[in-house]
């Protein structure tokens, strides 16, 4: 087990490395720059910001540099927001977008499995085919449309929520179920298709020819088996959750992590363009390896090398 | 003990993530949630007001800053010497009285008595020495440096501004500058502080701690992304006439969700509206549209094939139908363009318009649209492409952010087919198309313009060969003598006889179309009064009052 977790943290620096290098040299092929504008800077003044901000430099000491400077856990500071450190951006947004988007993930395993669950037991009947629209739809309906139909009729129709901001436990409903719809639908899906197969074992027949209950049957044997690919989603769905969502967020006025990934890219603030990048691939890594235990805990079959 | 493992794994996993996370909690208890954008005063609660200027700013340093609604929140912290009253004229701020030498060169102000900084620290002439000096030190990266072009030893580096005592400042200008009073109220003339400054660097603008200002409010938090709370600064010299106890300005960037919260009266100030909504606002008491300094035009790169020759650029211009794009895709009150300063710019007179006087180039009537488009595929033979014979397939260069700006293009593109040729269209993300079109790498490209102050200079200055913002590449002997003659003139007369001179020139050469002249649009509730917008977009809550 020791020897998995370090050959596993070994593949993780390097992947984050690659991803690293990968986005540093692709993020100064894209074209313009950090300090253009509508109004342009006069040359003097570029030059001085350039020079400031070491991005006069060939790009290979560029590189040098940010990596030795990441190497002692500093991320820079952002070339937007002038003043304002990379780390200090992604660890004052990350606890909120992680507190909206864990709430989102725990709403969607809960009930993603529950009704999913329900729809492979009620196979064919109007439940299980109410379930399977319904989950259709959260996985055709993009979450803009979800967000601003959830604003328009809750907000502004009917106002018995907030419409922005985190002030209030209520404020949360909204966002909490826009990030969770997606996540939940699928994970309904999958858990339907996985209960559906895993009901139709042997083993499951035996179970009950031994004297379980339907119940005891289901929770022992059933669910244990068939919740292991929504375990696999769970890695990545967390690290994208944790991370926030530009969309949501800047529909319901979230000061989370979200709109960093975009607005970083839009306006080539390359120091939070890589800050954000390593840092979500820091997360995947991590989630992926969490996920790749829990998965050896609930099937023991399962050999980690 | 594996099944128990196995749980306490799964949890981990599923809630362990949220036990972590939800540490920290949201400090603005006080604040209104479903309220009507204010908080109801009672003995102890104070009157908030909530209000929408724009999305999280990127700085708030008022050196550093170039946005509109950054200036919105600097000129809430911050007070230069004058500030802009209702009607967008300088009224004394900082500064008691200043007194303007014959020749109209030295500005000697003085400041008023017993000032001091949100802190305590008192102010004093040499605030504003150093706040200007650094704004136009290029080590501090200000994209409004050459606001001081004016005073002299701009290009030298260093200022020719004096503390002479702790209240008076001293100001000597390379020429008669008229409209200077009103430069001295632009938040990147605030003064700054300079030993805050250099302990802390660029950081100082972003913590309520060190931003300290000397203007009305001062900043108390500011949760990035979320909101920024002002509350009244009880040091200001005239903090009696005050309105709200508490400003909040809620960071939002949809329009949609600034629309839901104006409606639902959770904030009294929107200044956003999703285009499609302008129809349905639009006779509301609550839907204010008002002049902006600024053109939406088309740029011609100058330098290449076919643009190159000006009878083409001009008949362009002309096919061009401004009533068509007003109506239809602008739809907020815009003015069809004939000329490129914009309307609301004062000429020598201050009673009368730069525009008044200096007339339309285009007739911008919708009679005369038939009569421009004939005389268009006139220049269009003369200049050797005949229905369009011959002549190239061209792009169009926009960039896709606003849906407005594709609209246009498309209507554009309508527009030209009647010249018989082909323009394609191509759209570029913000800071790539920004980048394109200042290397000249277009053809036909989107373009636009907002002045910095009242005076047609602001519009006119950009087109001198080599400008970084002279995107059409465009280089004119006389009209860089003319310019460069403009801002070293005395007399007020040949100076805006100069400036006429400079945008007739602009036109003979057919170096832009212009489309049409901004508006700024905002919702305004009307339990909110003496709140006001200035010609610039800055919004002036500090004297505002809520009725209830």
């Amino acid at each position: 087990m020791l020897k998995y977790f370090v050959k596993r943290a070994v593949l993780a620096v390097i992947t984050i490395w690659i991803v690293a290098t990968l986005t540093f040299f692709l993020m100064f092929l894209v074209p313009g720059g950090p300090f253009l504008a509508e109004k342009a800077p006069s040359p003097a003044t570029l030059a001085a910001l350039e020079a400031k901000y070491g991005l006069d430099q060939p790009l290979h000491i560029q590189y040098k540099n940010y990596m030795l400077r990441l190497l002692q856990g500093d991320l820079g500071t952002s070339l937007k927001q002038r003043g304002r450190e990379v780390n200090d951006i992604i660890f004052t947004r990350l606890p909120v977008s992680a507190k909206v988007g864990g709430m989102a993930i725990v709403v969607a395993v809960v009930f993603g499995v529950f009704f999913g669950s329900i729809a492979a037991l009620n196979r064919g009947k109007w439940l299980d085919n109410l379930i399977v629209f319904l989950s259709t739809c959260g996985i055709a309906i993009p979450s803009f449309v979800v967000s601003t139909l959830l604003l328009y009729f809750f907000g502004v129709k009917l106002e018995i929520l907030p419409t922005f901001g985190l002030n209030t436990t209520s404020s949360y409903i909204m966002p909490v179920f826009a990030l969770a719809f997606y996540p939940m639908s699928y994970i309904s899906r999958l858990m339907r298709s996985c209960m559906l197969d895993v009901l139709g074992q042997d083993y499951m027949r035996t179970a009950r020819a031994k004297g379980l209950s339907q119940m005891k049957a289901l929770f022992k044997h059933a669910l244990r088996n068939a919740i292991l690919p929504v375990v696999t989603y769970l890695g990545p769905l967390l690290a994208y959750a944790l991370t926030g969502s530009f969309i949501v967020e800047t529909i319901f006025t979230i000061p989370g992590l979200g709109d960093s990934f975009i607005s970083s890219i839009t306006g080539r603030d390359y120091p939070l363009i890589m800050g954000t990048t390593i840092f979500l691939a820091f997360l995947i890594v991590t989630m992926n390896l969490l996920v790749d235990i829990v998965y050896k805990v609930i099937d023991p079959r399962i050999n980690l090398r | 003990m594996r099944k128990k493992l196995a749980i306490l794994l799964a949890l981990l996993l599923l809630v362990g993530t949220l036990a972590g996370c939800s540490g920290k909690k949201n400090t603005n208890n006080n604040l209104p949630d479903n309220e009507n954008g204010q908080t109801a005063p009672n003995d102890s609660e104070p009157v908030v007001l909530n209000v929408h200027v724009g999305p999280n700013p990127d700085t708030i340093d008022p050196a550093l800053n170039s946005a509109v609604d950054g200036a919105t929140l600097i000129i809430h912290a911050f007070e230069g010497l004058y500030t802009l009253d209702k009607n967008g004229v300088p009224i004394p701020g900082q500064a008691e009285k200043v007194d303007i030498s014959e020749d109209g060169l030295t500005y000697t102000f003085t400041l008023r008595e017993g000032l001091t900084w949100s802190d305590g620290t008192p102010l004093t002439a040499e605030d504003f020495v150093y706040a200007w000096n650094r704004a136009i030190d290029p080590d501090t990266g200000a994209d409004y440096a050459y606001m001081f072009e004016s005073i002299k030893g701009y290009d030298e580096g260093k200022l020719d501004v004096t503390a002479v005592d702790e209240r008076t400042l001293v100001v000597n200008l390379v020429a008669k500058t008229p409209y200077f009073l009103e430069l001295t109220a632009f938040p990147t003339f605030s003064p700054v502080r300079k030993d805050i400054i250099e302990e802390h660097g660029e950081a100082w603008a972003l913590a309520p701690e060190t931003y300290i200002g000397n203007g009305p409010y001062k900043l108390v938090e500011w949760v990035p992304s979320s909101h920024m709370l002002y509350e009244k600064n009880e040091r200001y010299w005239n903090y009696e006439a005050l309105g709200p106890d508490q400003i909040k300005f809620v960071l939002m960037s949809d329009a949609n969700s600034v629309l839901g919260a104006f409606k639902t009266g959770q904030i009294l100030f929107a200044d956003d509206l999703p285009t499609e909504e302008i129809d349905s606002w639009r006779d509301s008491d609550e839907f204010y549209i008002e002049g902006q300094l600024g053109t939406y035009y088309v740029s011609f790169n100058t330098q290449k094939a076919p643009f190159d020759n000006k009878l083409v650029r001009e008949a362009f211009s002309l096919a061009i139908d401004r009533n068509y794009i007003v109506e239809n895709i602008g739809k907020a009150g815009q003015q069809p363009a004939g000329a490129f300063v914009s309307i609301g710019i004062s000429d020598v007179d201050p009673t009368k318009e730069f525009r008044e006087v200096g007339g339309d180039y285009i007739d911008v009537s919708k009679e005369a649209y038939e009569q421009n488009l004939a005389r268009a595929k006139e220049l269009m033979k003369e200049a050797g492409y005949e229905n369009g014979e011959g002549f190239p397939v061209v792009e169009y260069l926009y960039n896709p952010e606003s849906d407005g700006h594709r609209l246009i293009a498309e209507a554009l593109q309508q527009m030209w087919a009647q010249l018989g040729v082909e323009v394609k269209l191509a759209s570029q993300e913000w800071s790539t198309f920004l980048n394109t079109r200042k290397n000249g790498d277009y053809q036909i490209a989107r373009n636009g313009w907002l002045a910095d102050y009242n005076d047609p200079i602001s519009f006119l200055d950009m087109w001198i060969t080599g400008s970084g913002n002279n995107d059409a590449q465009w280089s004119n002997a006389e009209y860089d003598k003319l310019i460069a003659e403009v801002k070293n003139s005395s007399d007020p007369v040949e100076r805006f006889e100069k400036m006429h001179r400079a945008e007739d020139i602009l036109f003979e050469e057919a170096v832009l179309a212009p489309i049409y002249y901004y508006v700024d649009l905002y919702l305004m509730s009307n339990k909110l009064q003496n709140a006001y917008s200035s010609p610039l977009g800055y919004k002036y809550f500090m004297y505002a009052q809520i009725a209830n």
